[in-house]
């Protein structure tokens, strides 16, 4: 995977640093690395950024995750790129509120860079 | 993608939640650090664990989940998390101990049965420094006592029912 240009969401600038670390262990190569606190600072970087791929947390202030998503689906520039959640929630009712509001991926934490990457591979690979 | 991959739920009565705690514990430390913890031969001994993260939990569980540990260990934490030298680590320390604290916390309650979606759980707090008396209305703990590279880490959940 390289020159891959994700934004990463998440209220905690340690995990966001985490969340980049793990990609770049996997091995993917990033040409741009895009960081946002929450969904409504992640959608303002998106009408300034092009991105292939969103990690995004889902329980943030202001605006939490499954927000974002939704929202992500009216905004004509990015709503084709993937979201894969990142989060400690990681019940089946969290996952399917997830996946039906728009997300691609779901990664529970703690997580392994491995981990990371197979779902990074599957959203990046698969036909939308 | 719809796939995602589920660690197995290890037991949702409450004779299996120090199992259950222990090795969420575990999982954080193995998957997020690299490091596995070990179960000491005795007790520790627990005076200069001044770092305390600590994760409210509400619904139908309710308490406080708290991870206590040195300075020391705080920023190796901190450290293999962050790929940084350990005394470089700086105010992330704090950060990273919450982080830690609220991964033990999130994968505890997602291993009980039903507790995943009906738990939420607080941003985490983190306290500097060992003179201190904390009070909560709980009615049960559970601890666990494990070493990080040789050091003690104090893990307790307390419950108010």
């Amino acid at each position: 995977m390289t020159n891959i240009r994700v934004l990463i969401v998440d209220d905690s600038s340690v995990m966001r640093k985490i969340v980049e670390r793990s990609l770049r262990q996997a091995g993917v190569n990033l040409e741009q690395v895009v960081e946002a606190g929450n969904g409504l600072e992640a959608l303002a970087a998106l009408q300034a950024a092009q991105v292939d791929l969103i990690l995004c947390d889902i329980n943030m202030p202001v605006m939490d995750g499954l927000e974002f998503v939704k929202q992500l689906a009216g905004l004509e520039n990015s709503k084709r790129v993937p979201v894969v959640m990142i989060t400690t929630e990681g019940s089946e009712g969290h996952v399917v509120q997830a996946l039906s509001a728009g997300a691609r991926g779901y990664i529970r934490k703690p997580f392994t860079p491995d981990q990371v990457k197979e779902h990074v591979l599957a959203v990046l690979t698969e036909k939308p | 993608m719809n796939t995602y991959k589920m660690t197995p739920i290890a037991g949702s009565g409450r004779e299996c939640w120090y199992s259950t705690l222990q090795l969420a514990i575990e999982e954080v430390f193995e998957l997020m650090l690299g490091s596995a913890l070990e179960l000491p031969s005795q007790p520790p001994p627990e005076d200069g664990l001044e770092i305390t993260s600590m994760v409210g939990m509400a619904g139908l569980l309710c308490g406080v989940l708290s991870v206590r540990c040195s300075t020391k260990s705080a920023s190796r934490i901190a450290s293999r998390m962050l790929g940084v030298d350990a005394d470089k680590s700086g105010p992330e320390l704090w950060d990273a101990l919450g982080e830690i604290c609220n991964m033990v916390a999130g994968n505890f309650k997602n291993k009980i049965a039903g507790l995943g979606d009906g738990c939420m759980l607080s941003v985490p707090t983190v306290i500097s420094g060992g003179d201190y008396n904390l009070r909560s209305l709980v009615n049960e703990e559970i601890r666990s006592v494990l070493l990080f590279e040789g050091e003690p880490l104090v893990v307790t959940l307390e419950v108010h029912n």
